[in-house]
C-alpha cells in the first residue's frame, strides 16, 4: 500500500478546503486582528491600533455585563423549556397510536421555520393591543387587562424564550425520541417481571439509557441557542433598553448600526471564547461516538 | 367497562397531551393565516374576533403591489438555487473522500469542519462586510452565495459523508476493476446510487439560505432584497402593515414546509445517527 504518497485522497478536499481557508478562517484572523483596533467605519481616519483597549472598554461597559448576564439567563431558559417540552413530546410519540406519523411530522414545522417568520407571528401574537396571547388570557382570567409583552424590560425576554421554546423542541423531542427507540425492549421486561413500578422504570432505565443523547443534544443546542439572536433582533431589536441584549444582539447593533467593527469583533471574540469549552466538549463526545470517524 | 375505561385513560393520556402539542406547534401558523385574510378593520377593531366577518384575501395580492415583493421572491429563489449549487458541488468530492479514504490529518480535517459551523455568526459577519466592501460586493448575489457557503459547506461535507458512508466499499472496488478510473468511480458510480441523499443536502442548503436573514440584513438591501429581509422592512416604528405581513409570511413559509416534507426521512436519519450510536 502506497498509502502516504497518496495524493488523490487530498485532490477531492482541496475546493472545500480552499474556500473555507479564505472564507472562513482568513476572516475570523481578521476578526481577532480588528478587535485589537479602533476601527469605525465612517471614520477611516480614526482607525489605529489600541492593543487590548477594545477588551478593557469592554470589561468595563454596563452594557457588555448586562448582555453577558443576558445571554447565560437565555442560554439556561430556552435549553430548560425546550428540553423538557420536548422531553414529553418524545415520550408521548414513544408510545404507538394511528395518527403518530403525522403528529411527528406537524410537530417538526416550527423547526424549519425561518426565523424572522417565527419572530414576526410571536410578536403579533404578543401585541399589546391586538394580540391574540392577551385576549385568550383575560378570557381565561389569568389577566385583568392587556399586557405590553415585548415592551416591558421584566417580560420581554422571557417572552422571546416561549417563542424561541415553540422554535426548538421538534429538535429535542426528535433526537430523544430516536434515543428512546434504541432502548432494548427486554429491559423493561425484566424489570416488569422484577415488579417495578412505572416510575422506578423511568428512573433506572430510561434516563440513564438516554443520557448520552441528552448530553449531546444539549451541548450542540447550547452552542445554537447561544448564537441565536435573530429571533430576539426581529422582534425586540436589543429593547427595551438594553433587556433583551445578549452578546451576539450586542456585538451585531454594535456592527450594524454603530458601524464599530473594532469593538463588535472583540464583543464577538469574548463569545467565541465563552463557547469554546462547550464547543470542545461536543468535539469530544462526537469523537467518542461517531462511526464516520473511526 | 374496563375497555371503556382503558379507552378514557388513552384518551386523555394520550390523544389530548399530543393534540395539544400539535396545536401549540402550528397555533401561530393559524394565528398568521387568519390574520392575513383579515380586514384591516377588524385587525384593529374594538372587538376581538377570532375569525374575520368577512373574509377576504386582499393582503395577497396587496403585498405584490406596496412593495416589490415579486423581486424579493426572485432574488431570494436566485440566491437560495445558487446556493445550493456551490454547496453541493464543493462539498460533494470533499465528503466523498472523507468516507472512502483513510489518509493522513483526517480526522483533524473533519472535526476543523464540525467546529467552524458553531462560530457565532457575528464572528463572521463582522469581517465579511469589510471583506465584500473592498471587494465591492455589498449588495449582490455573490456577497450573500459567499455568506452562506461559510454555514453550508461545513454542514454538506459532513452530511454527505454520513450518507456516502451507507454505500458500501465493494461497489467501488467493483467499479475499479471494470475499469472505471478513481474518480469516474466516485463521479460514476457512487454518486448517482447517492443521489437521494446529495438531493435532501441540496434541499436543506436551499430551505437555510431562503430563510436566513442576518447575513442578509448586513449585506444586501437596496439592489438585492430577499424576503425575510423585505419583510423586516414592513416594520415601522409606530405602525406595522400585520396584514401585508402576514400575508408575506404565509407566502414565504409555504415552499419551505413543502420541501421539508419531502427531505424530512433523510433529514432525522442524518441528525440522530451520529448521536444514537455509543
Amino acid at each position: 500500500m502506497k498509502r502516504k504518497t497518496d495524493l488523490f485522497p487530498y485532490t477531492l478536499l482541496t475546493p472545500a478546503l480552499s474556500v473555507t481557508i479564505l472564507i472562513i478562517f482568513f476572516p475570523i484572523v481578521q476578526t481577532a486582528v480588528m478587535s485589537l483596533f479602533n476601527y469605525v467605519i465612517w471614520k477611516p481616519k480614526d482607525t489605529r491600533f489600541i492593543g487590548l483597549g477594545n477588551y478593557l472598554q469592554a470589561l468595563q461597559d454596563e452594557v457588555f455585563w448586562i448582555s453577558l448576564k443576558n445571554t447565560v439567563f437565555w442560554i439556561v431558559g430556552v435549553i430548560v423549556l425546550q428540553l423538557l417540552l420536548g422531553f414529553v413530546t418524545a415520550l408521548l410519540l414513544n408510545r404507538e397510536f394511528r395518527w403518530r406519523g403525522l403528529a411527528r411530522s406537524l410537530i417538526l414545522i416550527p423547526w424549519v421555520t425561518p426565523s424572522v417568520i417565527t419572530a414576526l407571528m410571536w410578536r403579533w401574537m404578543y401585541d399589546g393591543n391586538n394580540g391574540v396571547i392577551n385576549d385568550l388570557l383575560v378570557r381565561i382570567g389569568l389577566l385583568k387587562s392587556y399586557f405590553p409583552w415585548l415592551a416591558n424590560s421584566s417580560t420581554a425576554l422571557p417572552a422571546i424564550m416561549v417563542a424561541l421554546m415553540w422554535q426548538g423542541f421538534p429538535f429535542f423531542a426528535i433526537m430523544i425520541l430516536a434515543g428512546l427507540q434504541a432502548i432494548p425492549r427486554t429491559l423493561y421486561e425484566a424489570a416488569e417481571v422484577d415488579g417495578a413500578t412505572r416510575l422506578q422504570m423511568f428512573g433506572r432505565i430510561t434516563l440513564p439509557m438516554l443520557m448520552p443523547i441528552l448530553l449531546t443534544s444539549i451541548l450542540l443546542r447550547i452552542i445554537w441557542v447561544a448564537n441565536s439572536m435573530d429571533v430576539i433582533f426581529v422582534m425586540t431589536g436589543g429593547g427595551p433598553g438594553y433587556a433583551t441584549h445578549t452578546l451576539p444582539v450586542f456585538a451585531f447593533i454594535r456592527a450594524y448600526k454603530g458601524l464599530d467593527f473594532g469593538y463588535a469583533s472583540t464583543i464577538a471574540i469574548f463569545l467565541t471564547l465563552l463557547l469554546i469549552a462547550i464547543v470542545a466538549g461536543y468535539v469530544i463526545r462526537v469523537l467518542r461516538t461517531q462511526e464516520a470517524l473511526r | 367497562m374496563t375497555r371503556t375505561l382503558h379507552l378514557w385513560r388513552r384518551l386523555l393520556g394520550l390523544h389530548l397531551p399530543v393534540l395539544i402539542i400539535v396545536l401549540f406547534a402550528l397555533g401561530p401558523f393559524i394565528w398568521m393565516f387568519i390574520s392575513s385574510i383579515t380586514p384591516e378593520t377588524d385587525l384593529y377593531g374594538e372587538v376581538f374576533r377570532y375569525f374575520p366577518a368577512n373574509p377576504s384575501f386582499q393582503n395577497y395580492p396587496r403585498i405584490f403591489q406596496k412593495i416589490s415583493f415579486a423581486r424579493n421572491l426572485r432574488d431570494s429563489l436566485i440566491v437560495a438555487a445558487a446556493t445550493m449549487l456551490v454547496g453541493l458541488a464543493i462539498s460533494l468530492s470533499a465528503s466523498y473522500s472523507f468516507s472512502r479514504f483513510r489518509f493522513r490529518g483526517r480526522n483533524y480535517l473533519m472535526i476543523q469542519f464540525l467546529v467552524i459551523n458553531m462560530f457565532p455568526i457575528v464572528l463572521l459577519l463582522i469581517p465579511l462586510f469589510v471583506i465584500m466592501r473592498v471587494l465591492k460586493l455589498i449588495d449582490t448575489y455573490f456577497a450573500l452565495i459567499i455568506a452562506y457557503s461559510t454555514f453550508t459547506i461545513p454542514f454538506s461535507t459532513w452530511m454527505m459523508t454520513s450518507f456516502f458512508n451507507a454505500i458500501p466499499k465493494q461497489l467501488d472496488e467493483a467499479a475499479l476493476v471494470d475499469g472505471c478510473t478513481r474518480f469516474s468511480a466516485m463521479t460514476r458510480v457512487i454518486v448517482p446510487i447517492a443521489m437521494p441523499g446529495i438531493a435532501a443536502t441540496g434541499i436543506y442548503i436551499f430551505i437555510t439560505a431562503w430563510n436566513e436573514f442576518l447575513y442578509a440584513a448586513i449585506l444586501t438591501g437596496n439592489k438585492v432584497l430577499t424576503i425575510p429581509v423585505a419583510l423586516q422592512n414592513l416594520i415601522g416604528e409606530y405602525n406595522i402593515a400585520w396584514g401585508l405581513l402576514t400575508a408575506g409570511g404565509v407566502i414565504s413559509v409555504i415552499p419551505v414546509i413543502v420541501l421539508f416534507f419531502f427531505i424530512q426521512k433523510q433529514l432525522i436519519s442524518g441528525m440522530t445517527a451520529g448521536a444514537v450510536k455509543t
